[in-house]
């Protein structure tokens, strides 16, 4: 039996649409290798919502959110001026925009929280996220600003796959690039921003990348990108903050990561093409391929010295010549009929085993001319 | 003298995290040290629940383990080549600090270590905490567990100098020598999570990244030697302790994060006014430059109407606003510098070129 409580309809509602939101705009971030750009956002935006807080007094999810997008805004474009102007790489301009900017938001923090009229104010929730708390006028502040994002998203469709892929094609087209570059930045925030009370500032970044990362897996086409990163975010933000919401102590931001994070696991291992167990398959089938190869050939050289080219020979002696156990490969070899196993230990040539083994060694050395 | 105290430890601890932080810089990692920090969260709270004491130097040696695994399950997941490297960074620290904060929060939120001192710290607390042996007061313990690591960083930094700038710089020259870059880089990421450790009681898990990353970039800003970047970075590093602890107690507030706000506050600086990467010294340059080429061209303008017929009408300051489409004001700052340089003579709106204004033509036409 299922009852709908009211709260839990909000938290579930409002974790899905940001983990929907970010999901989307996270491909975008993910593929133009932007991901720990997110990173330095979600830090900077700290100061933001205390700052909000400190100049209105006034705990509405508007003026933190405005707030928040502000100095989340003004990181981000700190970073480029600084990769833009100065020696220091991105990593640098990163490392120093998140930390600095969230060492300043700790202390409005403090500010704010010696403050006795506002040391109710909740604030600290925005730190490790809080389903909890989240009231249906932040779900409303959060469905309105994620819905504009999506839709300037489908909008923009085509002018951000392109500044996504080939910036240079695209200024080529006449695409103001570095204006577009602007606007994908400042959608990213928003969406950053929307999660931020579930989340929160210290989490949010895997948000944006998680879902994008296990996207990614599955598919290269972009559009079947942006869908399932968005789906993949939806759903863990719905099953995570159910989680957090359910069990006592379970804190939000760090249930709805693992939550993410076990998708990327899984998608990283068992995509079909991409998954990295496939490819480990294909690994070991390519070296039995080659070792049972490579011992057809050694067979053909015995072959090529006895008088009867189909004479049966020890397995340590082909061990030995193969440099390396024999048995799984004469197995291989057996199965395909190009081996017999007369008695014991001893392994001799097929007729067909035969012609396959001039075939391999024209394959592996060129021909027989390449080594008479 | 708690507050003495405080600086001296702030002090050594910033100081110990800016040794590595410079290498970081160089080497373009510094984010791993952002990664490193997080993930030693899940060493500390696991050794923690174990030990159950959060002073334990067996602590250290666990969540330095837990730095370098995130290290090395990240270059792992970057080599599978499935995600780009940003994108790897990204999410295997957020996985390691997520079951460090969920494990707080479910077994350890009633003792000393809970939310509060994951981001920020006790370094208020820290002079409570003494070390006592002999019968004498040694002081605060924290700096008895920080200043081995920072002596062990010196010590490193000391030995390994010419290693570090040579893969910094060439890690390619580095290994075509011999040296294995992977080894150092290791090594490198080693100091990196004790110093983190270390520093995680004073200042908490992610300001260390700033102490470790900020002086440095700040320093990077203002000098292109390496023992200059290091002396710097120290200088930085004292200088915001001693500040921020000040700020501290001035508005009461977080210690840490003021010590931080205040490295923040030099690289400000240091990003506007660096005599040669600094924005403010960016622009003027700029602006001097685009006014010293339009000098020049306007004596190139002016050599070729010479002894013509029209030169009356042409070169005039007038003709400089239309013909050229310079900006009333900005003809005014190209005129002024003509004269300053005695390059052109004016007489009211009328310009002619003097013999130094010719030759300068003669010589950019030639250029």
């Amino acid at each position: 039996m299922i009852t709908l409580d009211y709260t839990l309809m909000v938290v579930g509602l409002g974790s899905t649409l940001l983990g929907l939101v970010s999901g989307v705009l996270g491909s975008f971030a993910v593929l133009r290798k932007q991901s720990l750009l997110g990173d330095a956002i979600s830090h900077a935006a700290l100061p933001g919502i205390c700052l909000g807080f400190l100049v209105t007094m006034d705990k509405s999810p508007i003026f933190l959110v405005l707030g928040a997008i502000f100095t989340g805004w003004v990181g981000a474009f700190l970073v480029s001026l600084i990769v833009k102007n100065t020696v220091l790489k991105q990593d640098a301009a990163l490392g120093v925009i998140l930390s600095v900017f969230f060492g300043f938001g700790l202390v409005l923090l403090t500010l704010i929280q010696s403050i006795p009229a506002a040391s109710q104010s909740g604030l600290e929730s925005f730190l490790f996220g809080s389903a909890a708390t989240l009231l249906k006028s932040d779900v409303i502040v959060m469905s309105v600003l994620g819905l504009i994002v999506l839709s300037l998203t489908s909008i923009f469709w085509k002018e951000f796959k392109l500044i996504s892929f080939d910036t240079e094609f695209a200024a080529t087209l006449g695409l103001p690039t570095s204006k577009l570059d602007l606007f994908l930045n400042t959608l990213i925030v928003i969406s950053i921003v929307i999660g931020l009370q579930t989340v929160g500032v210290v989490l949010m970044s895997a948000l944006i990348i998680a879902p994008a990362a296990a996207a990614r897996q599955w598919t290269d086409k972009l559009a079947h990108m942006v869908l399932l990163s968005g789906f993949f975010g939806a759903l863990s933000g719905c099953i995570g903050a159910m989680l957090s919401a359910t069990i006592p102590n379970l804190p939000t931001g760090p249930t709805i990561v693992i939550t993410i994070s076990v998708f990327v696991f899984i998608s990283l291992l068992f995509a079909p093409n991409r998954g990295l167990v496939w490819g480990y398959i294909r690994h070991l089938k390519d070296r039995n391929n080659i070792r049972a190869k490579t011992m057809l050939a050694n067979l053909r050289l015995f072959s090529e010295r006895d008088t009867d080219p189909f004479y049966p020979h020890e397995l340590s002696a082909l061990t030995a010549i193969g440099r390396g156990p024999a048995k799984k490969a004469m197995a291989e070899l057996h199965e395909q009929g190009f081996v017999v196993n007369p008695e014991g230990n001893l392994w001799g040539l097929t007729e067909s085993g035969l012609a396959a083994s001039k075939l391999v060694e024209a394959e592996m050395f060129g021909g027989s001319d390449a080594i008479s | 003298m708690p507050f003495l105290d405080i600086i001296i430890l702030a002090s050594i601890i910033s100081v110990g995290c800016v040794l590595p932080g410079v290498f970081l810089v160089l080497r373009k990692v510094a984010l791993m040290s952002d990664a490193i920090s997080h993930a030693i969260l899940l060493g500390i709270v696991v050794g923690f629940l174990i030990i159950k004491d959060l002073h334990s130097p067996l602590l250290i040696v666990g969540a330095a383990l837990a730095g370098i695994l995130t290290v090395f399950l990240t270059e792992m997941l970057i080599h599978s080549r499935r995600l780009k490297k940003d994108a790897a960074i990204g999410l295997i620290f957020p996985v390691f600090f997520s079951l460090g904060v969920i494990l707080i929060n479910k077994f350890a939120s009633d003792v000393h270590l809970d939310n509060d001192a994951v981001l920020l710290g006790e370094i208020a607390y820290s002079p409570l905490n003494r070390l006592y042996a002999f019968g004498m007061d040694l002081g605060p313990m924290a700096i008895w567990i920080m200043l081995p690591i920072l002596l062990v960083n010196i010590l490193f930094i000391y030995s390994f100098y010419k290693e570090l700038k040579l893969i910094s710089f060439d890690p390619g020259l580095a290994t075509a020598l011999g040296f294995s870059p992977s080894i150092l880089h290791y090594a490198l990421m080693s100091l990196v999570s004790i110093t983190a450790v270390g520093a995680f009681n004073a200042v908490g898990s992610i300001l260390v990244v700033a102490l470790m990353i900020t002086p440095p970039a700040t320093a990077y800003l203002l000098t292109e030697r390496v023992s200059k970047m290091i002396g710097i970075s120290i200088l930085i590093a004292i200088l915001s302790s001693i500040l921020g602890v000040g700020l501290a107690i001035l508005i009461d507030a977080s210690i840490a994060g003021c010590i931080v706000t205040m490295t923040g506050v030099f690289f400000l600086l240091a990003l506007c006014f660096s005599p040669q990467q600094g924005l403010v010294f960016k622009y003027f340059f700029a602006k001097k430059q685009r006014i010293l080429f339009a000098a020049h061209m306007l004596l190139v303008h002016m050599s070729s109407h010479e002894g013509t017929s029209n030169e009356s009408e042409e070169n005039t300051i007038r003709n400089m606003t239309t013909h050229m489409r310079w900006t009333e004001r900005f003809s005014k700052q190209v005129s002024k510098l003509v004269v300053q340089h005695n390059w052109v003579k004016r007489d009211k709106g009328a310009l002619s070129l003097t013999p130094l204004g010719r030759e300068t033509a003669r010589s950019v036409i030639l250029r």
